[in-house]
């Protein structure tokens, strides 16, 4: 599970042998540490709009160091470019050209963050065009940028401003070292809806949260990332996995609920011990997954039909139980783990891939029925992960997993655990219905 | 009141007939339990000493319950196959476990009924408020058993360690001889009879007239509805994994009768063709762990934790089988009528009986005492026959000869495997529903407890 390149080319004579061959050389990400600064070193926000100043003024109230101009060769933990009020392709060129004076000043595991609107809604074809034209921008500076940094947008449909809730959410999740492994993408914020955290350092403080396949890889650290976000916790795996499960569950001071999801009443019997226990239940997480890998030629109806089971069917089910259920009503929050594969497909996985793609089907027409109860439901695609899975890759695969991505690095199951908490967050209600990459901007998929 | 010396009642036998249906303390409730797979001796376990097993067992039942960091009541365990540095073998495990340190702990031992009677002892703690909650288990490890080396090199050892001078030194080693040299291995002989426990048990047998097939069927029932209960996911919140294994490793579900009757005989060979106890009917050697959570009613209502069932009463009871006035195995034929009788009950008010499967022949033999008048008027001091147990009750998720006996874990595999098809059967049924517990021992001895759903 160990990144030995990685570990080689950042040290000494193996960091001189790569620089000198020109080897990829990946960085030691920055990754969240409780109690550590949100981000060290100034945050420039580049923008003339009035959306532009509220949030300059809203992260200057986080006792951030906030410019609005660059001060020369000072070194900028991130750069903000607002660009909410482009109308034409035209009105791009000048916040673009003042952030790329800066770039070069960008510390090692710094931040570009993009705000602007979705094309979707754009009002003229020329605002679909400037609008649009973000994105191309942003996917391909995130490539540019080194040691560490990445790039990701926020999208504000119509109604949300700057400094909504869940636009500030996602501002603190870009700005911070949760979102390490997380490159060259996109949240849209589709309501003001949530609320501002009442304890950063325990956003989830309070909620009562289950999470599927906690027993070991990406759940086990979902688990204890939500744990130190002060979630109380349900875990829940296959009876088989139960010792595993019960040492994570003694770890999170959780409960181990032993459950193969594929049973017809899982989502009740989840429901049962969340309520019976904890009066009710917050935050479902929808982990559980297997693989069962095989060319189309060759599939059977078993390895087809139990990818299908286990990763979408019974999500189904248990998602129809908790809507169903008055237990389930306070900011509900539902993440799902989808995958890279779902998007961009991958060789020997159609299995997988259908069901992977079906969570994000799910995820975006289960977003209006969670709306009304200022409930949320998300999904999370993990690129390569250096998990106990990917470790039995062969290796030249492995290393093209791992290398293909803009942070030419695998992420850890942390990565994938911090953006499940932020979307399980109160602050990220007004995010619903999206799908999130945690990939490192992996060549796959869009 | 018997003549025999084996009351059915107890000391109030002449008087009123018992009210214990009103207690005259609180409850004590079980809560919970969890146990590891049973293992076959030097199987998947082999390399695991007691204390791993005890400690995983009680790591997943904090794990079930959220007791991380709780101070117990008392926890009480114990082994019948104990090495003597785990004198202490219960507080190590909690020790070695996520719940507080503050936990206090002691061990307890009375052979097979060493599980049982932790629980007996811990509910009485409860019912009397000396204490709000308790673990009550038991573990057992047929592999990693104690070895000890001869009377001969013990007694050299520990005068060596008295001795002051070389000289006495030299004289004291010279009076070892080579056959001093030769460990024991831990047998399971009745030292007052020098009898294996199958052997006794093949008399018992005997003297009860119990056929081959029938032993065989007990068997296969056990298999069975081990199996069923499996595969109906019964044991998905009573039992977590270890080392690798998820079910029990002796269950074999695809047994049958025409299999455990090519079974050669392994007891009471010297009886020819009347030996009837084979390997199939018989329980092997078992490693294991169970574990049991009890409580006081409000102690599990403020923890929002589940009541399974109460704790209602318990009665040990020993015979003379030194001298051949019943079989090693049958105290719990005189523990059970008193028991039932001490709260004006009979056979038929029982819903499911959970008698420890030793031997077939032993549950059997036990249905055949109480079936026969003879036994019933002359040794239980009864008018007639105690009285015939419903076989679609007994033992209906399975026992001892599909699972294993690890000998004191199996008090705890029942109580909480009970507790739970009680609950269950309450809750579909609409009623408050009742089980027996009985479980024989070396030594004589047998304890049986009832349990009431909640």
């Amino acid at each position: 599970m160990t990144d030995k390149y990685a570990q080689l080319v950042n040290q000494g004579l193996g960091r001189n042998v790569a620089k000198k061959l020109g080897l990829p050389q990946p960085a030691v990400l920055r990754r969240y540490q409780p109690g550590g600064p949100l981000i060290t070193g100034p945050i420039l926000v580049l923008g003339g709009t009035a959306g532009a100043d509220s949030l300059a003024a809203e992260l200057l109230s986080w006792d951030l160091d906030v410019r609005r101009h660059a001060v020369p060769r000072e070194k900028l933990g991130a750069i903000i470019l607002v660009l909410d009020e482009v109308t034409q392709p035209e009105d791009l060129g000048k916040p673009v050209l003042s952030a790329a004076a800066s770039l070069r000043d960008l510390a090692p595991g710094g931040r570009v963050i993009t705000v602007s609107r979705p094309a979707s809604d754009a009002t003229s074809p020329a605002a679909a065009a400037a609008r649009q034209g973000v994105d191309g921008f942003l996917r391909s500076l995130a490539k540019e940028l080194r040691a560490g940094a990445t790039g990701n947008g926020i999208l504000l449909a119509p109604d949300v401003h700057t400094t909504s809730p869940g636009a500030l959410a996602a501002a603190r999740f870009f700005l911070s070292g949760r979102s390490a492994f997380v490159d060259g993408q996109f949240i849209t914020v589709s309501t003001a809806a949530g609320a501002p955290p009442q304890d950063l350092e325990q956003p989830l403080k309070g909620r009562i949260a289950v999470v599927t396949g906690a027993a070991r890889g990406i759940g086990a650290a979902i688990a204890k990332t939500l744990h130190r976000d002060g979630a109380t916790l349900v875990l829940v795996d296959i009876p088989a996995a139960g010792d595993q499960l019960a040492a994570v569950a003694n770890e999170v001071r959780g409960t181990a609920l032993q459950l193969d999801i594929s049973r017809e009443d899982a989502g009740q019997r989840i429901l049962e011990h969340a309520v019976q226990r904890h009066g009710r239940l917050d935050i479902m997480v929808h982990n559980a997954g297997i693989t069962r890998d095989k060319l189309l030629a060759n599939m059977d109806e078993a390895r087809w039909n139990s990818v299908i089971e286990i990763n979408i069917a019974a999500q189904l089910r248990i998602n129809e139980a908790l809507l169903a259920s008055e237990h389930f009503r306070t900011s509900p929050r539902i993440v799902s783990v989808a995958s890279t594969s779902g998007i961009a497909g991958n060789r020997g996985q159609t299995n997988y891939a259908a069901s992977k793609g079906g969570v994000m089907g799910m995820v975006r027409a289960t977003a209006p029925l969670l709306a009304p109860h200022g409930g949320s439901i998300n999904a999370v695609a993990p690129g390569f992960i250096e998990t106990e899975m990917t470790a039995k890759v062969p290796l030249v695969l492995r290393e093209m997993g791992r290398r293909l991505n803009s942070l030419q690095q695998g992420g850890q199951p942390t990565d994938v655990a911090e953006t499940i908490a932020f979307l399980a967050s109160d602050a990220a209600g007004g995010i619903n219905g999206e799908v999130l990459r945690v990939c490192g901007q992996y060549v796959m998929g869009a | 009141m018997s003549i025999d010396g084996q009351p059915t009642t107890g000391p109030d036998a002449a008087g009123t007939p018992a009210a214990a249906s009103a207690p005259a303390h609180r409850r004590a409730v079980i809560v919970g339990g969890n146990r590891i797979p049973f293992a076959r001796s030097g199987g998947a376990y082999a390399k695991s000493s007691n204390q791993d097993m005890l400690t995983a067992a009680l790591d997943g039942l904090i794990a079930r319950f959220g007791l991380q960091d709780e101070r117990i009541g008392e926890v009480a365990a114990g082994a019948v196959l104990k090495h003597s540095r785990d004198f202490n073998l219960t507080r190590e495990a909690v020790l070695g476990s996520a719940l507080s340190p503050e936990t206090p702990a002691y061990d307890l031992q009375q052979a097979c009924a060493t599980g049982l009677e932790t629980v007996v002892g811990l509910t009485n703690k409860i019912k009397l408020g000396q204490i709000e909650s308790a673990i009550a288990g038991g573990v057992d490890s047929a592999s990693d058993a104690p070895v000890v080396v001869s009377e001969g090199l013990r007694e050299v050892i520990l005068d060596l360690n008295r001795a002051k001078s070389l000289p006495q030194r030299l004289q004291i080693l010279s009076r070892l001889r080579p056959k001093d040299l030769a460990p024991l291995a831990p047998g399971t002989s009745e030292p007052r009879t020098g009898l294996s426990m199958g052997e006794h048990q093949a008399l018992t047998t005997a003297q009860w007239k119990i056929p081959r097939e029938a032993q065989d069927e007990v068997a296969l029932n056990s298999h069975r509805n081990l199996a069923a209960a499996y595969d109906a996911g019964f044991f998905d919140d009573l039992l977590t994994p270890y080392r690798g294994l998820t079910r029990d490793g002796n269950l074999r579900p695809d047994t049958s009768l025409v299999k455990l009757a090519t079974l050669k005989p392994v007891f009471g060979k010297n009886l020819g063709a009347d030996a009837t106890m084979t390997a199939g009917n018989s329980t092997p050697l078992t490693d294991g762990a169970s574990t049991v959570l009890l409580s006081s009613e409000e102690w599990a209502d403020s923890r929002d934790l589940p009541k399974l069932a109460a704790v209602v009463d318990a009665e040990a009871a020993a015979v003379d089988f030194v001298h051949g006035k019943d079989g090693l195995l049958m105290a719990p034929v005189f523990a059970v009528p008193r028991l039932l009788s001490r709260h004006g009950l009979t056979l038929d008010d029982i819903d499911f009986f959970e008698i420890h499967e030793a031997f077939a022949s032993t549950v059997l033999s036990m249905l055949a005492a109480w079936e026969d008048e003879e036994f019933g008027r002359t040794r239980l001091g009864l008018q007639g026959a105690f009285g015939k147990v419903d076989r679609s009750k007994l033992n209906v998720t399975g026992s001892s000869l599909a699972a294993g006996h690890p000998f004191a874990a199996t008090g705890g595999r029942i109580v909480a495997s009970l507790a739970k098809t009680l609950h269950e059967k309450a809750g579909a049924e609409g009623r408050p529903v009742r089980g027996l517990v009985s479980v024989c021992a070396a030594g004589g001895l047998g304890v049986a407890a009832i349990l009431e759903s909640l």
